[in-house]
């Protein structure tokens, strides 16, 4: 099996109606034996900005360190705090650095971009484990459910939806597309991402 | 085979390991002490390939020694666990990498609460309320499910540990026929005998 199904694990972001969503389910494993079930895959970048990083988790790990650093690098030479769009572009090159010997994760971003209006946009992306870009408008997924995300997603997700409404179809998503992968599953958590504020939901789910 | 393992209890963790140095089909010795004390308030048991196990877990005492002298005070043991892994994940990446895979167990002295950390060669870090590696863990894990209590004394956290180990000498092929156990607490680490 490839490494990239080694510890299992998935990701998935929704865009709304002036929100996104961002949700990850909690596994952590070796194979089929499961080690914990409390292992985030999403992190925080910005008050308005998240990034989830399934994959191998050694390198969930260094990767969330990595873009850490370069984030806060980033915000100290430009006195400034880093867009959603930038930050897509961060991660495109730090994967692609590592072209011939790449990091085994396909992150996914999700966040509220500033307009030149001064408003905030819904901001969501995607990336394979050498830094390809995927800007979508409805949803991106990312893991070893993917497939059964794709499928689950498509049949829920409709434009303009109200944060809680939002929620909800997130939520049902994911729970209901890690049911079906052995690797996935164990709990979940959500982050719902507005203009100026962010919740951030645990969920649970089947524990078998 | 090599089987380690480490549950928590109320203010403290346990280690176990089993005490046998294999080589091919022949046992060497059995009085191996794979439990490194790394300082005053941590523990870490390795298993994985022979030489690296040794190799890597002086490389890491000695650097938490040396961080524990520059600065007087020791890394507390989420630290501690950040830069083994690191360590870890460096090494994987490098043209000869370390296979050896961690158990660590630590008392913080300024939370007064223990942590137990599992760690693989690839350099995964998890905080776990119990952990196992080897083949052992396929038999200790599912009876920790059931009987690990994170609020259990130290005699009750025993008792447990003794049903993994008793599980195992039973069922395991290739079974340990002796293992070390230590703790670490607020009163430091040292080892027990059962």
């Amino acid at each position: 099996m490839s490494i990239m199904q080694y510890n299992g694990g998935s990701v998935i972001a929704m865009v709304g109606k002036d929100c996104v969503a961002i949700a990850s389910d909690l596994r952590l494993g070796v194979q089929s034996l499961s080690i914990t079930s409390d292992f985030e895959k999403v992190f925080p970048v910005t008050d308005r900005l998240f990034i989830g990083l399934p994959g191998l988790a050694t390198d969930v790990t260094t990767l969330r360190e990595q873009f850490r650093y370069r984030v806060n690098m980033y915000t100290i030479k430009e006195e400034r705090e880093i867009e959603p769009q930038t930050f897509a572009q961060l991660v495109s090159s730090t994967l692609y650095e590592r072209r011939f010997g790449p990091y085994f994760i396909e992150p996914v971003i999700a966040g509220m971009q500033k307009t030149p209006a001064g408003g905030y946009a819904p901001f969501i992306a995607a990336t394979d484990l050498i830094g390809c870009l995927n800007f979508a408008k409805d949803f991106v997924v990312a893991g070893t459910a993917s497939e059964k995300l794709f499928g689950v997603a498509e049949g829920l997700w409709e434009p303009d939806m109200e944060a809680e409404d939002l929620f909800e179809t997130i939520s049902q998503t994911l729970l209901n597309a890690v049911d079906r992968d052995a690797f996935s599953g164990w709990g979940a958590v959500v982050h719902l991402i507005t203009k100026d504020q962010v919740i951030t939901r645990k969920l649970k789910g089947r524990m078998d | 085979m090599e089987t380690a393992f480490g549950i928590t209890g109320k203010g403290y963790v346990l280690i176990a390991s089993d005490t046998t140095a294999v080589h091919s089909i022949v046992k060497v010795k059995t009085d191996v002490d794979k439990i490194k004390e790394l300082s005053p308030f941590l523990l870490m048991a390795t298993s994985g390939e022979p030489g690296d196990t040794v190799q890597f877990a002086e490389y890491i005492e000695r650097n938490i020694r040396l961080y524990h002298i520059r600065n007087n005070f020791p890394l507390r043991p989420p630290s501690a666990a950040s830069w083994i892994r690191r360590s870890l994940a460096d090494s994987l990446r490098s043209r000869k990498p370390y296979s050896v895979n961690l158990l660590l167990g630590g008392y913080d002295v300024s939370t007064y609460k223990p942590h137990l950390y599992w760690m693989d060669y690839l350099g995964t870090l998890a905080e776990v309320p119990f952990a196992a590696h080897g083949y052992g863990s396929y038999f200790t894990l599912s009876l920790l499910d059931k009987y690990h209590d994170p609020e259990a004394t130290v005699e009750e956290g025993l008792a447990t540990l003794k049903r993994c180990i008793d599980e195992v000498s039973k069922r395991l092929v290739v079974s340990p026929d002796r293992f070390k156990v230590k703790i670490v607490d607020k009163d430091g680490v040292r080892e027990i005998e059962v």
